[in-house]
Order: structure tokens, then sequence, then C-alpha cells
């Protein structure tokens, strides 16, 4: 980092208790804020003004809830992994199922709360970008439901390691857009977004993924998805009668650890750890762990940290998942990492995908890939911990998409 | 007089619209910019646009992303670009330059030193398409205590509120973007230019020059009389990725002269 821009991150005066950011301009910290071109600049200025009046709006809140129960199976269960428990020793492992929502990740609860806003703005057509393609997914299928016309962008490289996913969205109405450009992942089918929106931004709204992106983008998923968290809290304290005591995401852009963390964030007792896809390792170079192993800097819309190199040209990234495949993180988790409140670590493939063996024969649950990396963490991490300690994970999607690429590593033709 | 000024006042003192060309610098290789600058310079260019090739170059239509990739393939750096600016500077102290690009390559090298540098390579401006005024406090003070020009973009979907404030705080020129979409679209309507420029004429009178889809000299021709001068990019990159290393000098020098009429003769 070579600007000292805002000030050093911390929650504030009053601290974690009055944790409230972001700031007017979208900041968290020397975080976030708004590099885009100047065309879109009106078109953000809309949806934030549109989004604070709906959420103050009970109508609204009320039919985004029923949404959420009817259509997406809202709540979803917080289920003890009482075998992995004992098996580790250690603390209680306890697993949000966000697998088990309609579509079968946790993408559907800001897709639904995007194109509701969609919907009111009068926009007739979304887009998205995808790259394991369960956003792309989602925003389809919530297209479907509500009618609005939708075009998935989502690099070629993606396209072929994931096509169940690019047959379902087509399925599902959608025309996806194989991107050709650059090093043809998440990164350029967010560029190729980027691209559409400018053209189309009268009638088209841009779905964005993640908790990245220019304001309000960050703070707009980071609340549709903090209902991730709210449940957990009631959950807890209804089943446990007490809050837990680490929680566990895992950290591509960062939408389902911050949905998880969101709510807790002011309660500073609660430990946050993002786990972020470390490839075939931080030393190699080989991964996708900004946080881990970037620097600041900004790319699509914010300034957050990114994977750079000594030009600040974005370089490419590896990981065995295709959703955590990208170059930069949500601004919030630049912030919190920096702000020391969360902390980042990395989880390799071969880890990750060891993980996804032993969690699947022992609790019976088939996870994405992206979500067996904060299960490597908790492999490793549970052992040493109190079994009075209640770690719960972000059980963020269901493997299924993913059983092609593993059977295919590990030499199997199916 | 900043350069940029001085150019687009002496074209205005004699009744004519400033060109101003837009090439990615290392593209298609390092060697092919200085011979560019060069051609472009005597064929009429009052300012040229030199592209800092960037690896996500989000606003720019499929010609300017293939002249990024191409130059990024020869591994161009900032400072490299630099280097082709101060090697054309020293023999060309006329023609107005201005680097175009997005904000994480100048924030990578540091603000106080790109201005540094910047200044020294004796060039004018800098246009930063993913940095709109209200996060560029931090850079434009240290370019305006060099006399660098921070370039704002103007678009049709700038409100007239918006609008003032940008032109308040911007120098050099206003860059007028003609349309809603990427660099080099089709789709250019001066009708909707006109109607939407005319009030932003009244603002403010810091030169205009409207880009984005100006590929010819009939495009220029029609889009010159409704600002100050027209910005030609894309249809430049597109040429410099099809001819060899021998051509390029003379077909553009050919083309910007070929502009250069274009504007002459729509006054």
């Amino acid at each position: 980092m070579t600007q000292a821009k805002g000030s050093p991150a911390s929650p504030g005066p009053a601290g974690w208790s009055q944790y409230n950011l972001p700031d007017a301009q979208g900041h968290f910290g020397q975080f976030g804020g708004r590099f885009v071109a100047e065309t879109l600049m009106h078109a953000l200025d809309e949806l934030e003004a549109v989004y604070r009046e709906r959420m103050g709006d009970k109508g609204f809140q009320a039919q985004f809830k029923e949404e959420l129960r009817s259509y997406v199976g809202r709540p979803t269960p917080l289920y003890h992994a009482e075998r992995l428990s004992t098996e580790l020793g250690g603390a209680q492992v306890y697993m949000k199922r966000e697998d088990l929502n309609h579509t079968g990740a946790h993408k559907i609860n800001s897709a639904l709360g995007q194109a509701l806003l969609a919907k009111h703005m009068g926009k007739r057509r979304i887009i998205a970008e995808t790259g394991a393609g369960q956003h792309g997914v989602a925003s389809a299928t919530v297209a479907a439901r509500l009618g609005l016309e939708c075009v998935v962008y989502m690099g070629e490289e993606d396209v072929r390691r994931q096509s169940p996913n690019v047959y379902r969205m087509k399925l599902l109405g959608a025309t996806v857009v194989p991107v050709t450009s650059g090093s043809k992942t998440l990164k350029d089918a967010l560029n190729e977004a980027m691209r559409d929106w400018v053209t189309n931004v009268d009638h088209t709204h841009y779905i964005i993924g993640t908790v990245a992106g220019p304001h309000p983008y960050p703070m707009i998923v980071r609340d549709f998805q903090s209902v991730i968290g709210e449940e957990t809290r009631a959950q807890c304290l209804d089943t446990l009668g007490r809050l837990p005591d680490t929680l566990v995401a895992c950290v591509g852009g960062g939408s389902n650890a911050l949905g998880l963390f969101y709510p807790f964030i002011r309660d500073e007792s609660v430990r946050l750890v993002g786990v972020e896809a470390g490839g075939y390792g931080i030393a190699s170079g080989q991964h996708a762990a900004p946080l881990s192993a970037g620097v600041p800097g900004v790319l699509h819309g914010n300034r957050t940290y990114l994977m750079e190199d000594e030009d600040g040209q974005i370089i490419a990234t590896h990981s065995v998942s295709a959703g955590l495949d990208y170059p930069g993180v949500g601004p919030e988790h630049a912030f919190l990492k920096d702000a020391q409140r969360a902390e980042y670590v990395a989880v390799t493939d071969d880890d990750a995908l060891a993980a996804f063996h032993h969690v699947t024969r022992k609790e019976g649950i088939i996870s994405a890939l992206e979500t067996s990396h904060a299960l490597a963490w908790i492999l490793e991490h549970a052992p040493k911990l109190p079994k009075d300690h209640v770690i719960v994970v972000n059980l963020s999607g269901r493997g299924d998409k993913d059983i092609f690429t593993i059977a295919e590593r590990e030499g199997i033709s199916l | 007089m900043s350069r940029l000024a001085t150019r687009f006042a002496a074209r205005k003192a004699a009744g004519q619209k400033a060109l101003v060309t837009y090439l990615v610098a290392g593209d298609p290789e390092p060697q092919a910019t200085l011979p560019a600058l060069r051609a472009l310079a005597a064929g009429g260019a009052d300012v040229i646009e030199l592209g800092v090739p960037f690896s996500d170059p989000e606003a720019e239509g499929p010609d300017i992303q293939a002249g990024c990739e191409r130059a990024l393939r020869h591994g161009v750096k900032l400072r490299d670009v630099l280097a082709m600016a101060k090697a054309f500077r020293q023999e060309n102290s006329e023609t107005a330059l201005v680097l175009m690009g997005y904000l994480n390559s100048v924030e990578r090298m540091g603000y106080e030193t790109f201005a540094e540098a910047a200044a020294e390579a004796g060039i004018d401006g800098l246009i930063l398409v993913n940095l709109p005024p209200e996060e560029a406090d931090a850079l434009q003070r240290r370019l305006a205590a060099r006399d660098l020009d921070l370039i704002f973009l103007l678009a049709p979907t700038t409100t007239e509120a918006r609008a003032r404030a940008i032109l308040k705080r911007a120098s050099g020129f206003a860059y007028y973007v003609s349309l809603k979409g990427t660099t080099g679209a089709g789709h250019i309507d001066p009708e909707d230019v006109a109607t939407r420029l005319a009030p932003l004429r009244t603002m403010s009178d810091l030169p205009i020059a409207i880009g984005f889809g100006i590929r010819d000299g009939e495009t220029a021709q029609r889009m010159a009389p409704l600002g100050d001068g027209v910005v030609v990019g894309s249809a430049i990159v597109r040429r410099m990725g099809t001819l060899s290393l021998e051509e390029q000098p003379a077909e553009l020098e050919g083309f910007a002269r070929s502009l250069r009429e274009a504007l002459d003769a729509s006054c």
C-alpha cells in the first residue's frame, strides 16, 4: 500500500459495540468506496436511494421474509454435527445448513432481495456474473420466479468446469454468455457484466453475487445475507442458551462469511474466522487468498485487498473451487482484517478435498468445494479446543455441482 | 497556461476543433509506440491520450481490450509508459500528452511518485476511467501541485447537479462520453449528444471533448460542432492490431490527417 488514506482500521471511538459501517460514501475505513465509470454513478445513486427506501418499508420487509420462507425454504437448520464433534474430540461443531436453501447455496438470499429491488425500480432485465455457477443459478431462478429477463456472464474456463450449472441456468430461461477475455474466469465475467451494465443501464439491474463491487453493493449484499447470522444467533440462544464461541466460513468474495459474521460483529466475544483458498499453498503463489497474501488496491469498483503484481496488474489466481477463484475480496473483510476483528487464514486445495471426503462420510453431507475449505479449518482446529467450545460453520452450499471436478481430479470417469 | 489549455484555446481562436487521439502504450509491441506518437502528431493530433495497459479494463470495448492484452504480453509497465512519453516529449513540445487508464496502476506506484514521474516525463494530464471526483481529492492535490490536469468524464447519465460539481473541479478539458456503453461502441447518436451537451456548455468555459464511438471522418465531422474537440481511440487501436510495424506510421498519420480534414470541413 502506497497511500495512507482515511483513518487506520478502527470501529470508531465507541468500539465494536457501536460498529456501523460503511459511512455515507460507502467506505469501511480506507476500503470500499465507488470506483466506476461516470456512466454508472447515477445508477448507483439510484440503487442506494431505492434500497434505503425499501428497507424502511414494512411491506417490502414482509414480502422479502415471506419469499425467503415459502420459496427459499428458510429458516435453514442449525445442525449439531455430533459424530464429527465426537471424533475430533474437542469443540462442538454446528453447521448452518445454507446448502438446504432452494438452489443449494446461500446465494439465493441476496439474488432474491436484489431481484425484488430490480422489479421495484422497473428494470425488466437482470444480469449477473458467476464463477461456480451458484450465483448464476440463483439469479436465473429468481428471474424466472419474477418474470425478468436474465443474462449471466461466466468465464469460458468456468463454463467448462461447471457444465451442470450452465445447463441448469439455460433450463431456467437464462442466457449464459461465455467470457473469453483475460483469464476467462470470474474476474473477467465481472468485467464483462460491468460492460453490459454500462451499455444497458436504463433497463438493467446488475445483481452482483458477493459483498464486493462499488457502494452500495457490499452493503446491500451483506444486509440480504445477514439473515444467515440473524437466524444463527437466534438458534444458538434458543437451543444453547448462549452465543457461539467461533464462527467459520469460506471467503472468496466473502458473502456467506459476512452474512454469518455481520450480526455478531458487535459481540466481541465471538471469534470470526474466514478461510481463503490456498490453492497449491501460499508459498507457491498459486492461490486465491488476497487477505492472506495480497495488497490493497482498486478493482471492480472498490478498494480492497487484491492479488496483483508490482505494476498493479491483477494476477491469475488458482483454486480447485471455482467459486473462490477470485483475486479480490469484499471491502468489509479487508477492514475487519486490518482492524483485527476477524482473522483470515488459507487452506490448500488438497486439505479442502480431504475435508470434503471426511465430512461427506462422517455426516452424510456433501458440501461444496468452497465450503470444504471452512471444514478443513475445523478438522485442524476443533480438536485443540475445549469440549464446551461452540463452533458454527456456514455450510454455504451443497457439493453436487462439484462431483465431476472431484471425480476428474481423482481419475474417475463418470 | 497549460499545454492542454493552449492547444484547445488555439483551435478555438482559429474557429477549429481539437483532435484528440488515443493509443495503447506498447501496443502491439513497445517499439511501435514512439513512431505512432510521431505519426499522430504529424497528422494533426492536438492531444494524444497514451493508454496505460491494464489487466482488467472494464470500461473498454473489444478493440482496446485487445490492445491492452497485446501490450501486456510484452510486459509493458507504467514506468515503461512514462519512459515512452518522455522520449516523445524530448522531441515534441507542442502536442499535449495525457495518460489514460485505471486507478490501480497509479495507486500501486503511489500518488506522489507518479505525480513526480509524470511531471518529469512532460505529461500534461491524466484520465482515470474508474476514478470519480468523489474519490479523487488526494490524487488531484498531488497532480495540481505539479500543474498536471486531472481530466474528468461526463456521461449521458450524469445529472445536472453532478455535472456542475464535476466541471467546477475539472481542469484541462472535460471528456464527454457520448453514449452509454464501452469505448468503440457503434451506436452514437448526434441528436442525443447535442441535447445533453447544450446545458453542459453553459455551465463552464472548460473545453469539452466528445469521445466513445467516433470512428472515422464522417462521425468526427458530425460530432465536432457539438463540442470543442473529438476523441478517436478504438479505430486507431484496431489499426495498430492489424498493421505491421513498418506500415503503422504512414497509416496512422494518414488517418489522423483525414480526421483533421474532416474536422476542418465541419466548421
